[in-house]
């Protein structure tokens, strides 16, 4: 199905943003809604897209090629990418990552064997000061996780399995 | 006129118009700024940061207002801190620019370092190797030594396909865009891309076929590195063993200046060959660009298998024959000769046509050739000049796919304002640069063009133009409504004709129609009847191979001769055949249908037991008693300037001479304008104006229209087809791709067709198997057929489409 | 002191539009719209001396003078991009006094007279941008935003934009670029985006803590404004503070406060009660200022507005205040911003794209313990070779640590066993 097929309110809202002529601004949203289900953009909705905004497919392409929180390929259903950059390794988010490595079985990069996690190592969130962190990426939606620890991010993990997202 | 700025670069005091960039100027001066991602045809990025110089601006007195005096009175001078781009920033009165200090040298150069820890060491085995600014470069300012750790360098992927005609070395790359900016500026195709970021960055191109673009050669010009090489070319040979040689390009009425690149190759014979087509500068025609047509299929097919050829006793005895035959016929001959000969060719083949009370006609699907040469453009005309109060029309013809250099040329003047209507039966890819579109129904092209002068803001646009060019072609037409449309678009012109940047254009399927129309040649109106019956001397034409009728005509014809430089349908089925020299091969001249006369050179020997045709036709003569001039095409176009009006005034001298041209290409830095060629050797000469009077543009029309439950099939053009010049291009395979008509779906889905799906064809007494490609931009009742694809068709005519029967 | 940015940390619920209305919310706007001229306010906010929070500091009232009256539409874009490490104020604004940050906003808006302004927000903002929608939804209900505002003509609409992941989108021409729907990377400058901005249109980009200011100057004018801070850097300033300190976060402070207050007044200290060694004001993109017992109470007692972070040899920036402890060596530390800077470079210019890529193995080398001497000089004339020579600041920015850490840090740079 189309996006336009599967999304015609939140296409048409899309597009009511931005300059009539203009249309071209609409991309990014448009990518984030194809990527809503899956959490990848396939090549379809690249066209699709491009067809939209009288782009080519290529130019769509470069776009997602350039942002980091668009994929073009399936990963686990949830992204959880951990902080680790100066600010947040300052208060200890190599070693947080480190165990969670440990807890998951995983290195970074890689997804859990039951698909539902791929662990990642991000650069700054805005959330320096409540290191350790990460966020979930989730399809289209990004979500912070605070001061966190080892127990409380495993305590999610079987959450999300349970596909709950919530955590004391 | 731009106000001139003056200021100094390097101490040299140079004056350049206003907007002028400090690169340019100091290329203008003599003075080489290396640049990667700076090119001189597309806007400035300032990414590579090779450009950097030390510009000083004079200060201005802050109480004063006034500029700044040093205590010795001359004007103070502010630098900035940092070294700047010489290709972003634009010249100022006073400027003072220094290009080689060692602060200027030592950013350049490490800017370079820089650029090489990430670039593979691999000149040796690199096509650009020889002809690449970052090698030269290297050499000037470089260390022999690396600082920079050999198993750090970033790998990439060396054998990336952008499609089946361009490669891609991920490592070579340096990601100066110019091939992204190519192609999204100057073609308008924006199929490449870049894609990740930072050190990742790299090009893809997400189209299907990939790298879709007709320009796409063009980038491995200008890319200042060995990063896009051409499939053609590739590993084909080092840059400095090939020799250059001036030539044209004779796959479309445009006229494109070529480089032949050749060298002597065991493979054929230790002789000459040709290994690429680069383009040759003429700002006026072709600027530095040319088409993928032009740079793949251009010449290859004068190096096809099918070559015709005899050895000397054979040669001679076939041209008696032939003489025997001609002298047999007398009047009773009919001579039809293709858009592929020169004008020097047309002209001897004339006068031997006369001398024996013959007829003879112009090959050609398309007709008007009598108001091109009455109302066409002006000399001095340059559809560069194109700008901002100035319209073009281009009725019936697909540009892109027809005369892809116009494309690019018109959507350039597009942008620099002027006013460009494309009126056509079918969306085509100049719609999205136009600021007017005309959309009709196939038939009504005449009735169209007699109604814009009534529109509104159309009309307006064409009676106040300060200049007017019109491009009327043959899509969906035959030589009746060719003919028509063309009086109708003169019609426009009238009270214009003979001015500059002014005038009609056919956009006709061969390098030198024009020439032949200049000459005095003309299609047939009905050549089947011509045909039937007489002697008939085809030359680089393959009419039995077009169309089974005038093969029928042919096989019904007292005796067929057939010159050519290929076998072809019609050679198999002649009496006698005479092998012609390639035009890569000897010298001569086409008239573009801008009308510019132009020379070709001969880049490769002539193929054994050929000739060049205005010889073949010389040596008839000399056994039918008519004296032409054989010798030399040089000779002949003296006797075309004495004789012929509009070629007055020319000699191949003059077709030789080179005037400055901007921006300078190819001169000692590689830099600058990319690896096309500089033009040494003629830009040509625009002919005279016809002097016959001009014929009367009124009381034509009247096309076939499809009525209620009836189809019609009109001709198109496709870029790539299956024709005499185009099939031996081996590379072009998939993107000729197999024959197809065109149809709207609501036609198809009365027919039952799905889209991509076979039918059968039956037009013109022929069946035939197509692919259906739905086109919702065309009238319901019409079935687009593209020419040379085996379906016959040259006029439009009735049709029957059923779904082929699935296997 | 009551906050005057923060202000949602004395009202409780401030993101409730009743809540701001009650708290004076909208009276600036509506002073603005309907008492004064455009210009008028430009003026005020010109003489309040607010400068850019964004990093710059560039004086607001004179970019927003810069915009041509003849050239039209106008577009005012808020920086809601925050990437900067070590940054993370315009969050707190946005998340808890959303309206404030809204109706600064509107109030440029109005100066510059656009009818149209975005919001940028980085990508990872995802339920900040569901936030702002609601509240600019409410804003639309309650008469705030949309045509003849006030009954005067003025019209105005507010956008958000999400980005996806870029902190290249911080600089201003490569976020205009990206709300054109193309990728993120600088523009050639000139021209400004003053002059030619979003959809080449005149635009005002300003930071979103920037922007909160402008309903305190609008209502108080420009004298009150000026209470606050020095003199040449009036007003409070949000110090994000991180890193090795007891109590990390946001701290809106006037301009002027010194290290000291911030770091030993509202941070508690250093951790775990670790010697402070290092001071990054600017986030990565600082210059780390060194800190021993040599220099201590001079650096502590230095004051934190735009000119005076020079003397210690640094910059204020977006005042990121990232404390490094003794426990943590500077190779390590330059690893980390390096790795930074190499990800984040947008590709576009040779120096940044290729001179980070280098750097980054130089650094590593340096950090596992294989660096020859050689390879510690050549890290520092790379950065050299990088500085002053790239397409836009953050070239520049990825310099700053290195040549900082490897001139005053030498002893944590050692030349390893081959
Ligand atoms: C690499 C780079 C990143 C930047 N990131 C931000 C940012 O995240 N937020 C911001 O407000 N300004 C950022 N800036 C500064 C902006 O370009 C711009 O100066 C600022 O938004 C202007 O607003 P102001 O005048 O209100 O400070 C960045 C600049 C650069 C060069
Ligand atoms: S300095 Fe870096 S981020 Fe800025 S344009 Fe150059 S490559 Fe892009
Ligand atoms: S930056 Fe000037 S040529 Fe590339």
């Amino acid at each position: 199905m189309s996006l336009v097929e599967k999304y015609p309110e939140e296409v048409k809202a899309i597009f009511a943003k931005y300059p009539a002529d203009k249309k071209r601004s609409a991309v990014m949203p448009l990518l984030y809604l194809a990527q809503r289900e899956e959490g990848y953009v396939k090549k379809e909705s690249m066209q699709e897209i491009a067809a939209m905004l009288d782009l080519d497919t290529t130019e769509v392409a470069s776009i997602v090629g350039f942002y980091t929180l668009y994929h073009d390929e399936k990963a686990g259903k949830y992204r959880m990418q951990v902080c680790n950059d100066l600010p947040c390794a300052l208060r200890g988010a190599d070693k947080f990552l480190e165990s969670l490595c440990g807890n998951l079985g995983i290195k970074v990069g890689e997804t859990t064997p039951d698909g539902l996690v791929t662990l990642e190592a991000v650069m700054c969130l805005a959330a320096c000061d409540k290191a350790p962190m990460f966020q979930l990426q989730d399809g289209d939606k990004v979500e912070y996780y605070e001061n966190m620890t080892v127990d409380r991010t495993m305590e999610l993990v079987e959450a999300l399995k349970k596909g709950g997202k919530e955590i004391k | 006129m731009a106000k001139l700025i003056n200021l100094t670069i390097n101490g040299v005091a140079v004056t350049v118009p206003d907007g002028t960039l400090v690169v340019d100027a100091a290329k203008k001066a003599g003075i080489d700024i290396p640049v990667f991602c700076y090119h001189p045809k597309m806007e400035p990025v300032g990414m590579c940061r090779q450009c950097l110089v030390e510009i000083g601006r004079p200060a201005i007195d802050r109480a004063t207002g006034q500029p700044a005096l040093n205590d010795d009175g001359t004007p103070k001078l502010q630098f900035m801190p940092k070294l700047e781009t010489a290709c972003t920033n634009p010249v100022s009165e006073g400027m003072v620019v220094l290009t080689a200090t060692e602060k200027a040298k030592a950013g350049q150069k490490e800017l370079l370092e820089l650029l090489l820890t990430s670039h593979p060491l691999d000149c040796p085995i690199c096509d650009k190797g020889g002809e690449c600014p970052l090698q030269n470069l290297t050499v000037e300012y470089g260390s022999s030594q690396s600082r920079f750790i050999f198993d750090e360098k970033q790998r990439a992927d060396k054998h990336v396909h952008l499609g089946e005609l361009i490669n891609l070395d991920r490592e070579r790359c340096i990601q100066c865009a110019r091939c992204i900016r190519f192609q999204r500026d100057v073609a308008g195709d924006p199929v490449l891309g870049f894609y990740q970021r930072g050190r990742l960055t790299d090009i893809v191109t997400y189209s299907d076929p990939g790298f879709d673009s007709v320009f796409s050669g063009n980038t491995t010009d200008i890319c200042p590195v060995g990063a896009l090489t051409t499939a053609d070319f590739r590993f084909g040979a080092r840059s400095w063993e090939l020799k250059q040689s001036a030539s044209l390009c004779a796959q479309c009425p445009v006229g494109c200046n070529v480089t032949f690149n050749t060298r002597r190759e065991a493979k054929s014979g230790g002789v000459m060959a040709i290994k690429r087509v680069m383009p040759r500068q003429n700002e006026q025609v072709n600027e530095t660009w040319i088409c993928d047509k032009g740079r793949f299929a251009g010449y290859h097919y004068t190096e096809a298998e099918s070559r015709l050829g005899l050895d000397a006793a054979s040669m001679e005895s076939a041209l008696s024959q032939a003489a025997d035959k001609l002298a047999a016929a007398k009047s009773d001959a009919v001579f039809l000769a293709g858009g592929r000969l020169s004008n020097e060719d047309f002209y001897n083949l004339k006068q031997l046509a006369a001398k024996l009370g013959a007829k003879a006609y112009l090959y050609s699907p398309m007709a008007g050739g009598e108001y091109t040469t009455a109302y066409g453009l002006g000399a001095g005309s340059n559809l560069g000049d194109l700008g901002k109060d100035d319209t073009v029309l281009v009725v019936a013809s697909d540009l892109y796919n027809e005369a892809p250099v116009w494309h690019l040329r018109l959507k350039a003047a597009a942008k620099r304002g002027a006013t460009l209507i494309v009126a056509a039966g079918r969306a085509t890819k100049l719609d999205e640069f136009a600021s007017f579109v005309v959309r009709y129904a196939y038939g009504d092209e005449v009735e169209t063009v007699k109604g814009l002068a009534g529109k509104e803001k159309i009309g307006d646009a064409i009676k106040n133009a300060a200049n007017l060019v019109v491009f009327y072609g043959s899509d969906g037409l035959g030589l009746a409504g060719t003919s028509a449309l063309a009086a109708a678009c003169a019609d426009l012109l009238n009270g214009k004709t003979g001015k500059v940047n002014n005038g009609l254009v056919g956009v006709w399927n061969a390098p030198n129609t024009q020439g032949a129309y200049e000459l005095g040649l003309a299609p047939a109106a009905d050549l089947k009847s011509e045909l039937k019956g007489k002697t008939v001397y085809v030359i680089a034409a393959d009419p039995a191979g077009d169309d089974p009728a005038l093969a029928d005509a042919l096989k019904s014809a007292k005796a067929v001769i057939a010159q050519d430089i290929l076998a072809t349908a019609t050679t198999q089925m002649a009496a006698v055949v005479l092998p012609a020299a390639a035009y890569t091969e000897r010298e001569g001249t086409y008239t573009t249908a801008e009308r510019r006369v132009q020379r070709f050179y001969l880049a490769v020997p002539a193929k054994a037991g050929t000739r060049a045709d205005f010889a073949i036709f010389a040596e008839l003569g000399k056994k039918l008693g008519v004296e032409l001039e054989g010798r030399s095409a040089l000779l002949v176009m003296n006797k075309i300037a004495a004789e012929e009006k509009a070629f007055a005034g020319i000699s191949y001298a003059r077709l030789a001479e080179v005037t400055a041209q901007w921006p300078i290409v190819g001169r000692g830095d590689l830099y600058y304008g990319g690896t096309g060629y500089e033009n040494k050797l003629g830009l040509g000469v625009h002919l005279a104006l016809a002097l016959t009077p001009a014929p009367s543009t009124s009381g034509r029309g009247g096309q076939m229209r499809p009525k209620e439950n009836e189809l019609v099939a009109v001709p198109v053009s496709k870029i790539y087809d299956l024709g005499v010049t185009m099939a031996p291009a081996k590379l072009l395979g998939q993107r000729i791709g197999a024959a197809a008509v065109g149809l709207n779906p609501v036609t198809a889905a009365k027919l039952n067709v799905e889209n991509g799906g076979k039918v059968q064809v039956q037009v013109n007494g022929v069946t035939a198997e197509a692919i259906a490609r739905f086109d919702e931009s065309i009238s319901t009742g019409v079935v687009l057929i593209y020419r040379s694809f085996g379906i016959p068709i040259s006029e439009p005519t009735s049709v029957k489409i059923v779904v082929a029967e699935k296997a | 002191m009551a906050h005057l940015l923060l202000r949602h940390r004395d009202i409780p619920n401030l993101d409730q539009l009743d809540v701001y209305v009650k708290n004076g919310g909208f009276e600036a706007f509506k002073k603005a719209v309907t008492a004064m001229q455009p210009d008028a306010v430009t003026e005020e906010v010109k003489a309040s001396g607010l400068r850019g929070r964004g990093g710059a500091g560039f004086p607001t009232g004179v970019k927003w003078s810069f915009i041509p009256k003849n050239i039209t539409p106008h577009y005012v874009v808020a920086n809601a991009d925050e990437s900067e490490p070590g940054t993370f104020k315009d969050r707190e604004i946005m998340d808890f006094n959303p309206y404030q940050f809204l109706e600064g906003l509107a109030i440029a808006s109005y100066a510059v007279q656009a009818n149209l302004s975005f919001v940028y927000l980085r990508g990872e903002f995802y339920y900040l941008a569901k936030k702002l929608d609601a509240c600019i939804a409410e804003m639309e209900k309650a008469g705030y935003l949309g045509d003849n505002l006030f009954g005067t003509g003025f019209s105005l609409r507010l956008r958000t934009h999400l980005g996806a992941g870029a902190y290249i989108c911080g600089e201003e021409t490569a976020l205009l670029e990206s709300i054109e729907g193309k990728r993120g990377q600088p523009r050639v400058r000139p021209p400004f985006p003053a002059v030619v901005g979003l959809y080449s249109k005149p635009t005002v980009i300003n930071n979103v803590e920037t922007l909160a200011n402008l309903p305190y100057i609008v209502t108080n004018g420009a004298a009150g404004f000026r209470k606050f801070g020095t003199d040449k850097s009036p007003g409070v300033k949000i110090f994000s503070l991180s890193g090795n300190v007891n109590k990390p976060g946001n701290y809106e402070l006037p301009l002027g406060a010194t290290f000291r207050e911030l770091i030993m007044g509202c941070g508690g200290g250093i951790s775990d009660g670790r010697k402070l060694k290092g001071i990054m004001p600017a986030g990565a993109s600082s210059s780390i200022i060194r800190v021993d017992d040599t220099n201590l109470d001079k650096v502590l007692d230095t004051t934190m507005d735009y000119e005076n972070v020079q003397s210690v040899g640094s910059l204020l920036g977006s005042a990121s205040v990232i404390i490094i402890d003794d426990s943590h060596s500077m190779d390590w530390v330059i690893n980390k911003t390096v790795h930074f800077f190499k990800h984040e470079s947008c590709g576009k210019c040779t120096p940044c794209r290729d001179g980070n890529y280098w750097m980054l193995h130089l650094v590593e080398r340096i950090h596992e313990g294989h660096a020859s001497a050689g390879d510690i000089q050549l890290l520092k004339t790379v950065a050299n070779q990088v500085n002053g020579k790239c397409l836009c600041a953050l070239g520049d920015f990825s310099t700053m640590a290195v040549t900082s850490a490897l001139e005053r840090f030498p002893e944590d740079f050692h030349v390893g066993q081959a």
